[in-house]
């Protein structure tokens, strides 16, 4: 309760916020039928990491831990591209973006 | 002041990546989408990192959204099939989540050197040095090389998503 009279939020809060949203992201890989909502449940994961190095960083003042999530933006947008790509090329052979049915691979 | 603007944008966050579940279409889960990742910008903001926040509404908010929302009108993707899914999923998915939430909430709650966060706190306490100064001085200087190996990167990913996007029949025509 300290922290509500020194007019700050503690960092604890930004780590739990970014625990809920990789879980509710989780879920979203789980629970999502449609190829395109699964991969954007991917980028929700990336985004609550970033949140967390961005923390950390503040709580230990650490440069690299921005820097960090700089390159993880930039990786998420070369992902994001060769991914959707992908979901594209998968598009045209099957005709469909379910992903209960692009199953070739299942045992 | 603080506290509510955390709170604010920690409740938009939340609702946003709830919405992104509970939608059917995927258009409406990647404008919540963009919902979420703009308020993380605002929360970069009060952490003091003005560059990521940029950075984020610019190239999360900005560019891959773009792409996310270009794809889903090119595939003229529908509304998704409520289908049941895999049992493995339903069955060890869910309770394996909401054990690994409470394990890593434990960990955080418990942690006792965490600091607080205040508004116009920055990353260094040195006086006339901006966050993009200080960031871009590491970056520039020190991890000039991985930097550079990013550019690499980007420039193979492009390529890869140009010969995985485009039609065998103009491959063939390009022979």
């Amino acid at each position: 309760m300290n922290a509500l009279y020194s007019h700050g939020v503690p960092l604890s809060y930004y780590l739990l916020l970014s625990a809920l949203l990789f879980a509710l992201g989780v879920v979203g890989f789980l629970i999502k039928r449609n190829l395109i909502t699964v991969f954007m449940s991917i980028e929700l994961m990336l985004n609550a990491v970033n949140l967390s190095f961005v923390t950390f960083a503040h709580q230990w003042h650490a440069v690299k831990g921005q820097i960090f999530v700089f390159f993880v933006m930039m990786v998420a947008a070369a992902e994001a591209a060769v991914g959707l790509a992908i979901i594209i090329a998968i598009f045209r052979a099957r005709a469909t973006l379910a992903v209960d049915r692009i199953d070739l691979m299942k045992l | 002041m603080h506290l509510i603007l955390f709170f604010v944008f920690a409740g938009f966050c939340l609702a946003g990546a709830i919405n992104l579940l509970l939608q059917s279409h995927p258009i409406n889960s990647a404008l919540s989408l963009i919902v979420v990742m703009t308020s993380l910008a605002v929360l970069y903001l009060m952490l003091g990192a003005e560059f990521l926040a940029a950075a984020q509404v610019i190239v999360y908010a900005g560019a891959i959204m773009v792409l996310f929302i270009f794809v889903v009108m090119l595939l003229n993707a529908g509304r998704e099939e409520r289908t049941l899914g895999s049992h493995a999923a339903r069955a060890v998915g869910f309770p394996a989540v909401v054990a690994i939430l409470a394990v890593i909430a434990t960990v955080i709650v418990k942690a006792q050197d965490l600091g607080i966060a205040k508004l116009g706190e920055g990353l260094t306490n040195a006086p006339d040095s901006t966050n993009i100064e200080t960031l871009s001085k590491v970056l520039f200087t020190e991890l000039l090389l991985p930097f550079e190996v990013t550019s690499v990167l980007i420039l193979i990913a492009i390529l890869g998503a140009v010969a995985l996007a485009s039609r065998d029949e103009e491959r063939q025509a390009g022979k």
